[in-house]
Parts: structure tokens; sequence; C-alpha cells
């Protein structure tokens, strides 16, 4: 009977479960969880704030989850180290956990840049977990003004939240444009207003330089006084555990597609490792939660001495404030050709090169966009569709006829 | 497992299909009640080729389903063979729409995300698309499974 | 001349959901949506009443209904009788019409009644007792004949199997769209009875219901070759349509293209013209003539059918036909349909199928030579009580192709000669033919049959009758009512009560 340890209780934790799961139902699986919850969704956490759900329904899996998939959590503990070659794990309560297969899913962990006086502040908060955001909803009043820093994913999803809880919501931002990492500037700027229009008020290309207490110093010298301060600049993958056990590690800890990470027989998944892009030919950190399962599950497959691969992974976003969305998907490399529509309420941008889809933004109008998705993780070359058709709305009608009855005749 | 299939010989285009959708999921037992003045947001979707063609999608219950991979709040799942979505779970984040290659989960107005049950969980019992079809385009019927 | 139009679009607004289903689906373009106003619009002049918006709305916010704008009433001059005229003045053409003569000429049929046994001769429970319904069609022997060394000879003429005593009469392909010939070789073949080609040749795909179809040849000789004739199950000569007796039949090129033109071997676009008669028949010597010709090259494997319409001396040209060497003759009567036929013609020309049918049988059995044919009745069998009587008057089988077309889904609006078949039966647009699925539309002739069959046995079971030979030319079981003494002459039959 094959040992499988898992480090880490998240998304990429609960698809490497069900996929080792999907090719051996007898195999023992300990699942080391440093925080005390079940996996939950985590991008949750601020539909949480905003009441759009609740810690019960913040579960991502049914509660017999484990049990049904005999699965042993060990909560509340953090592994140290790994010893690759004798096989086993060390735990910060000094035990040892010997493992047949190791999957690494420790996920990422806010990354604070050392700011003068932020020792000082007595409100501030992280947002990544479920404590966060618990805590983070304790300190506010009706009162609070509350200041963000980081107008990206994080960021800005944690003004949603607490858009109408709270007196004022202040972002600022070293970027000059909101969700730079997802956006261009055109799309950036009509988000930007959507939400100035909600009442939250930006700072962009300038963030705080001091703290002093209640007060921020913005580095264009303007100073921000704030009751709260939410800590959202950005992430870090945790690799170190690996790192320290030889594996080799860049920004992520680096993975093929078969999520293999270059000790034998370790895995790993999900935030923290980095991995290949197919739209941009690149390997990054792609820290998204879709992704993150289909890592987990196919490293729980090969783990179990299936075979899977993960061979198409883009970056893709969808997110949306007071009801504007936006989907983005791929890259945006330099020298692509962009097909573009817009008006007031809607932008479509789609980049192409080689004669390929290679990445879309979209605001406004999310209707079918996975076609549009698809075509870039097939790598589908556009001679073999009707793109003239496609550009205008995504449909299977523009895609070739054996696609299509392929996809509509039989199983899928 | 029970699928629906199109035939697309036999599709009129004339999408009654998408409005006994959305009839089937109002929750209505009057369709001019449900429906009269209103958008709708059927979970199938007639499209037209270039050539002409005619047929309705609706979702594929994929064996690997992308949406039930992506889902951020745990909300799809599948059971039986039949990709659910738990509505009292999903925050509206339309991660699904963004992923499914077929463009069969659609955003139902209101911000949340919705698809094709089989009208397993309304009171038709049995797809309703298939059962208003006039020229019998759609069908719900065994084929076997991918491979 | 402008007319308000004949029909009216009434559209309950309340119930309308403006799913524009009524629009995609009208081939005459009635309905529209109009975006500024968000409301269905239509344009009442070009509806034929074909009833398909008001079959497919969803909500039932629709109904078509006979306009009351009417020209001043006169008993003589109808409303239509003038605008014909009108119509008339205007184009200086003859007028078309399609399907059967709609107009109020009796219906011998509904005049008919059938007896029931009771006491004295018990009732049959087709339930319980078997019931046979298959009939043979061609020449019978007259007498028991022996070969030279005492065996019986057993060898007969060709004969036509089916399983009831129905099959679809003659609808060319061209008339009628391949979906409805799909549906009606499918269902034939189900059913084990047979269609009819028409005189539009057989389409490639459908050979392989051979013996389920009978091939015409008609006066135009439209897709006539060898392997045709071999093909079928029988051969038909159409001499004459009941709808439009002593004309022949016009294709217009416009509905001749592709496997159309294909299957009747004539080039795309060209008008397909059926003379009225057949160049080489003069003569009942003539018929003969091509009768054995067909036999002949088809090696005497098939019967031969002779068509005829009925006419004011049917009784006569039968007993020719009867002596030509046919093996079963097809009477249509003046209520047949047709695809197009001069209105005139079609209204006023030939006679009503009840009471040529009697004529014919009697003639034949009177001069002794009703076994050298059988006798196929067609032209307005609408349903099973018209086959009993049919039968019980004298015929062997019923042709019927208007209640086989109502089964496809016509709704007999007798637009048919428009090309514009919202039903996908009578045209040849792609997009309107694909409207007929012959999946359904073979199914549903397969349920109009298997209903004909069972009312058929409830029928003669309650006559105590249980075959259709017992009940073929069984006068006694039929009573006229409301008839004069010459027509129950003609029918044979007594009067209810006598």
């Amino acid at each position: 009977m094959k040992r499988y340890v898992i480090i880490g209780n998240g998304t990429a934790a609960a698809g490497c479960i069900e996929g080792i799961r999907s090719a051996d139902a007898e195999g023992s699986i300990t699942v080391i969880s440093a925080e005390n919850y079940p996996v939950y969704c985590r991008p949750l956490i601020s539909y949480y704030l905003e009441k759009k759900t609740d810690l019960r329904r913040m579960h991502y899996r049914a509660d017999s989850f484990y049990a049904d998939n005999h699965a042993d959590v060990r909560y509340g503990i953090q592994a140290t180290g790994i010893d690759a070659a004798a096989k086993e794990i060390m735990l910060d309560n000094g035990g040892k956990l010997p493992y047949d297969a190791l999957c690494v899913c420790t996920g990422s962990a806010p990354f604070i840049p050392p700011m003068q006086g932020l020792e000082t502040v007595q409100n501030k908060f992280p947002f990544m977990t479920i404590d966060d955001a618990l805590a983070l909803e304790k300190a506010v009043t009706p009162e609070s003004r509350v200041l963000i820093i980081g107008a990206g994913l994080i960021g800005l999803k944690c003004a949603e939240g607490l858009h109408g809880r709270v007196q004022q919501i202040t972002v600022c931002d070293l970027a000059p444009r909101v969700l730079s990492s997802i956006l261009d500037d055109k799309c950036a700027a009509m988000m930007q207003k959507h939400l100035e229009a909600n009442g939250i008020r930006f700072l962009l290309g300038t963030s705080a330089q001091s703290f002093s207490g209640n007060s921020a110093v913005m580095q264009n010298g303007e100073t921000v006084d704030f009751d709260v301060l939410v800590l959202a600049v950005g992430v870090r993958a945790n690799t170190a555990i690996v790192k320290n056990a030889g594996g080799s590690v860049g920004r992520g800890i680096l993975v093929d597609d078969a999520c293999r990470t270059n000790l034998p027989d370790v895995y790993a998944a999900g935030d923290c490792t980095e991995y290949h892009d197919i739209s941009s030919d690149s390997v990054k950190v792609m820290a998204l939660m879709p992704n993150a399962y289909m890592q987990g599950h196919t490293a729980g497959v090969n783990m179990a001495g299936g075979a899977a691969l993960f061979d198409n992974a883009i970056p893709m976003n969808s997110i949306g404030f007071f009801g504007l969305h936006c989907h983005t998907a791929g890259s945006q490399p330099e020298g692509c050709e962009m097909y573009e529509e817009a008006d007031d309420s809607h932008i479509k941008r789609l980049f192409v090169r080689d004669g390929r889809l290679v990445g879309f933004m979209l605001i406004g109008h999310m209707h079918r966009t996975g076609i549009y998705t698809a075509l870039i993780r097939n790598r589908t070359p556009l001679s073999e569709v009707d793109f003239a058709r496609l550009k205008i709305e995504p449909q299977l009608a523009a895609l070739s006829a054996e696609y299509r009855d392929h996809v509509l005749k039989g199983a899928v | 497992m029970k699928r629906i299939y199109v035939k697309e010989q036999w599709c009129l285009g004339c999408h009654l299909c998408e409005y006994n959708c959305a009839f089937a999921n109002s929750g209505m037992t009057d369709m001019v009640k449900a429906l009269r003045g209103k958008q709708i947001y059927p979970r199938i979707q007639v499209e037209t080729g270039a050539d002409g063609v005619t047929y309705a999608v609706s979702c594929r219950h994929c064996t690997d389903p992308l949406c039930v991979k992506s889902c951020i709040a745990g909300a799809l799942s599948k059971k039986d063979g039949v990709i659910e979505i738990d509505h009292e779970k999903c925050v509206g984040c339309l991660t699904c729409v963004l992923v499914c290659p077929y463009g069969a989960v659609i955003e139902d107005g209101s911000g949340v995300a919705q698809k094709c049950e089989l009208c397993m969980k309304n009171s038709c019992g049995a797809p309703a698309c298939v059962k208003g079809c006039p020229n019998g385009a759609i069908v719900y019927e065994e084929r076997g499974e991918a491979k | 001349m402008n007319f308000y139009p004949e029909f009216e679009v009434v559209r309950n607004d309340s119930r309308c959901i403006r799913c524009r289903v009524c629009e995609r689906q009208c081939a005459n373009e009635v309905h529209w949506y109009d975006e500024d106003g968000k409301v269905m619009l239509s344009d009442e002049s070009k509806c034929v009443n074909c009833q398909r918006c008001v079959t497919l709305c969803p909500t039932r916010a629709l109904k078509i209904v006979k306009s009351d704008c009417r020209l001043r009433e006169n008993a003589n001059y109808s409303d239509q009788t003038i605008k014909e005229i009108y119509r008339q003045a205007e184009t200086g053409g003859l007028l078309l019409s399609s399907m059967g003569n709609p107009n109020p000429l009796p219906v011998y049929w509904d005049k008919i009644l059938i007896n029931a046994s009771q006491v004295t001769n018990p009732p049959i429970d087709p339930l319980r007792e078997p019931m046979e319904t298959r009939v043979f069609l061609g020449k019978k022997p007259e007498r028991i004949t022996r070969n030279p060394d005492g065996t019986l000879d057993t060898r007969l003429a060709p004969q036509l199997t089916l399983s009831m005593p129905v099959m679809f009469s003659a609808m060319s392909y061209g008339s009628i769209s391949y979906n409805a010939h799909a549906s009606l070789a499918r269902a034939a073949e189900a059913l084990g009875i047979c269609y009819n080609t028409g005189e539009g040749g057989l389409h490639e795909d459908f050979y392989r219901y051979g013996k389920n179809t009978i091939v015409q040849v008609a006066s135009g000789r439209f897709g006539v070759h060898k392997d045709y004739l071999e093909a079928g199950a029988a051969i038909e000569i159409k001499m004459g349509q009941g709808a439009k007796p002593g004309i022949g039949g016009h294709l217009p090129g416009t509905k001749a293209v592709g496997d159309v033109s294909k299957t009747r071997m004539i080039p795309e676009g060209s008008d397909a013209i059926s003379p009225a008669p057949h160049h080489d028949i003069y003569s009942i010597e003539d018929l003969r003539q091509l009768v054995f010709s067909l036999k002949e090259a088809t090696e005497y494997r098939l019967p031969v059918i002779v068509k005829v319409a009925a006419v004011h001396n049917i009784a006569a040209i039968a007993s020719g036909i009867a002596r030509s060497g046919a093996d079963i003759i097809a009477i249509d009567g003046f209520r047949g349909g047709t695809g197009a036929a001069p209105t005139r013609i079609r209204d006023n020309v030939g006679i009503p199928i009840e009471l040529a049918l009697a004529a014919v049988d009697k003639r034949l059995r009177d001069e002794g030579i009703r076994n050298n044919v059988s006798i196929v009745c067609g032209g307005s069998v609408r349903s099973a009580a018209d086959v009993v009587k049919a039968i019980a008057l004298g015929a062997d089988a019923c042709y019927i192709a208007t209640a086989a077309c109502l089964a496809m889904g016509c709704h007999l609006c007798r637009s048919c000669h428009t090309g514009k078949c919202n039903w996908g039966i009578a045209t040849q647009r792609p997009d309107l033919v694909k409207r007929l699925n012959p999946d359904i539309g073979s199914q549903r002739l397969i349920n109009l049959m298997d209903a004909w069959r069972h009312e058929i046995k409830e029928l003669m079971g309650g006559m105590g009758i249980n075959s259709i030979e017992a009940l073929r030319g069984n006068r006694l079981m039929l009573r006229g009512v409301g008839l004069t003494e010459k027509e129950l002459a003609i029918l044979g039959i007594s009067h209810a009560g006598e």
C-alpha cells in the first residue's frame, strides 16, 4: 500500500487527493495542514466580507470529503523539511513522516516590502486567509477609513468586500494602473473608473513611504490618515522547504507538465510552483485557483502511478467588481496583433501572434468566453477557424465542422 | 450516461429550445408569466453557421470538466455524470464561463452562473429542450463515453 | 386590384413572448419583429393559413381566422367567384389550385352506413380471434387447372402482397420533397404495404425500399429506365388523375433542381411537362401493348397497374383495361389531391369515387371478368370507415395520399403550387424540406396505419367478418341514408331500414 503525503491543505491539495483516488483507492493519504480548517475557497474571503457567502458555504468540498477519500488530515502542523533521500518529511512537532510519493502544496504568503514605521501601525492585516478576513472584519467599523496597499486582484477584491462596511476606502499602488498584472492601460482605466464610481479612492503611481501610527506618507508627499491598513502588495511562493531539500526553485518550485519537481517522488502543485505558460512560452508563477486544482489533480494521478499531464496551462482570470466583470487569459506578447472592439460599457481585446490567439482581455460582456480560452489552450491555428466571425462573438459555428461534430455528436 | 445531442440536419433554427429551457428553469407554471417582457438566459444556445446550418449547444457533461476543476467556490460538481451547480455556493465569479470550451456555462442575468442540468432539478424531469423540439433535432440518449 | 386579405392573423399580445418563432417559421414572411415598438407585426396578405405559426407558437398567442370582410352577399356570385374573375381579368391566366376539390359536392362515404351483427350472427372480437387484413392484388385464376401429370397447376399471375388494404398513392419526388418520400418509403416498408413514386422517378437512395415501392410510368416517361422498372414491386401506368382528369402534369423548372432533375432525367431548371395523353396510347389495344412491354421488360415478375381518373364512362373504360392484360385497376375519384391543377378542372371534372367504384365492380362482375383484375380506389379515402365501405363496394384496396400528407404534417392550406410548403412536404427549398424529419414523418404514417388497421378489424369484427376477402364486394353490409333511388341503384345498396 502506497503512502502519500501532501504538505498543505488548499485547493491543490484537494486536487491531489482527488487525483490520487482516481487512480488508487487503497493507498494512505496524509495531509499536513497548517491552517485549522478543512479546505476552503481562499478567493471567497472577500465575498465573505461582502456577505455573499459564509464560513460554511466557503468549504471547497463536502464535510465528508476527507472521510470519503480516506485522507488523514493533521491540522495545525507545519512541515519543516524534506529528506528526499530517506523519503520522509520533518514536522514542527518533532515528528517525521515517511512517504512513497510527496506533493508540496505550500501555497504562497503575503509579500510585505520593508516600509518605514510599519511597526507603528496597530491595525494592519494581510488578506490571504480566513483568519485574515475574520481579523479584518473584527477591526473595521462603519466609521473606519481603510487604506489598502496594492491595487491588484487581492487589494481590489478586499476593497469590494469592505465596501459598505466602512466609511472610506483608499487604494494605493506603485503601478500607474489598477490590476496591472492582468490589464493594460485602457482596460484598467475602465475598471478604475467603475471602481471610483462606486466610491473607491485611488492613489496610483505612488505607494506608502512611511507610516506613523494611523498616518501614511506617500511617495508623492501626500498624507493619508487611516484606521485600518490592508497589505496586499503581492505574494511570494512558499518554496523554502523544497529549496532546502535541494530542489530546483526559481520564483516558485519548478515543476514539469507532470507536476514533478526535480527531487525523486516529490511533486508540487499550486501557488508555490512555477511552470510553463504555453501562451507566452515561458515559465512563470501563475498563482490561480483553477490551475492549482489541475496541477494538484495531475500530481495526484502521477503519484498513484497513472499518467497525467497538465501541459496547456495559461494564466487566466475572471474577476468582477460591483457588477462589472472582466475576463483575461493568456498573454499579450510584444509585437502581437490586436483586434479591438469597445464602447462605453465594454472592451474586447484579442491578441494574435503567429496565427494563433494568445490572449484576450474582455470587460463588460462575458458571454461564452471559454471558447476563446480554448483557442489559446488548444493552440488552434486561426487558419482552421472563421476568425472573422469569432472576433464578433465566441461561437462553435466558427470552428471546424469536424470539431463541432466531435463536440456535439458524442461524449467529450 | 444519457446526454443531449443535436442532429443539426433537423435543426430548424426556430429557437424554441431556448424558450422551453428558460421556461423550464423559471420555476413557474405558465410560460407567458415566466417569459413575457423578459430577456431570457437559456442554458441552451442556438448557433448559426456561415453555411446557414443551425444547432443548439448545451453542456456536454464532459468526462473531464474544466468548469468543475476551475470553480473557485466548489459550487460545481459532477454527480452520476451530471455536472451540477450549487447556486447556494456560487458567488458569480464566472470563472466557469471563462473556462468552458463550448460556451455552455452562461451568466443568468443576475450575475450568477448557470448551465444545463438536464432538467434534473426542475419539474420537467427530462430535458425540456428535447421534449419541445418540433423536429427531433435534439435528442437525449446514450451514445457511450469519451475514450 | 387590391383585396382585403382572405385571412387575419390574430395575435394575443398579452400572451406573446416575442420568441419570434412565427417569424422564423413562416416561409411566406407574414410575421416580423419591430425593434422600435418591441412588438410582432404581420402582413396578412401573404398568409395562406397553413397554421405553421399557430402550431409552433409556444404560448398559443396566435390564431388565423377567416376575414369577415366580404363583398356584398350574393348566392350566385360568391365572394370567391367574383375575386377569381377579378384575378383572371388582371392576369389573363388560368387559375391554379392544389390538393383536392374543396367544394361541397356530395361525399357518398358519409351517406353510407355499415352493418353490425346482433343475436343471430355473432360479432367477432378482434382482440381474441384472428382477423386477416392481408390482401393480394393481381389477377386471380378463374378455375382450378391441372398439369398433364394430374397435379395441381399452382402458378399464379404476379401478386402484390399488402399487410392491410391501404397503400400510399402516387406523389412524385419533385411535387413532394425528398424527406416526404423518405417518410413514405420507410413507413411502407415497416407496415408491409406500398408507396408509389408518381411520375418523378425513384431517387437512388430509395431503391432499397423496392419491395414496398410501386414505380409509375406516366405520359412524360420521366425517370423511367430498366433499373427503375425492376426496382419496384409493381408498375403503374398512369392514364389519369382524379384531381385533373384529361390533362397532364407540369413541374415548373424552379422545382426541377439538383436530385429532382437527376431523378427525372431532365436538365436542371427545365419544365417537366407530362402530356395529357400517352402519345402511344389511343386504344385499349395500345394500352395492352404498353402493359406487355412493361411485363416483358420485367420478365413477367411484376403486376401492372393501370390508373385512371373516375370519369363518366368509367365502367366501360375499366372493362377495357381488365381485358388489356393489366393486373390491377386503380381508379382515382374527383376529390383526389394534386400538387397543382387548374382550378376549373379540379373542381368540375370527374365523378365521385364511390359511384365509379360501384359501377366498375358491378360491370366487371356482370361481364365475368372481375377476377382478371384487382381494383384499387383512391380520391379522398379519409378514414378506416371509408376503407371498409370501399372494400364492401368492391375494392380490393385503397390508395391514400391526402391523409398520408396530413399525417406528415400537411394542414391542407392548398398552396402546394407555391412551392413554399411550411411543413416541408410540397417544397424543394432545402430550409423547408428539413422541417420534415423522416424519423418523425414515417412514425406518424405508421401510427396512422396502425390505428386504421385496428379500426378496420373492429368494424369487420362487428359485422362478423374476419377477413378483407370476405368483405370485398359484400354490399349487403352497407345501407344508404338520404340517397335517391338512382344513387342507391348505382351503389348497389339498399336504403337504411330496408
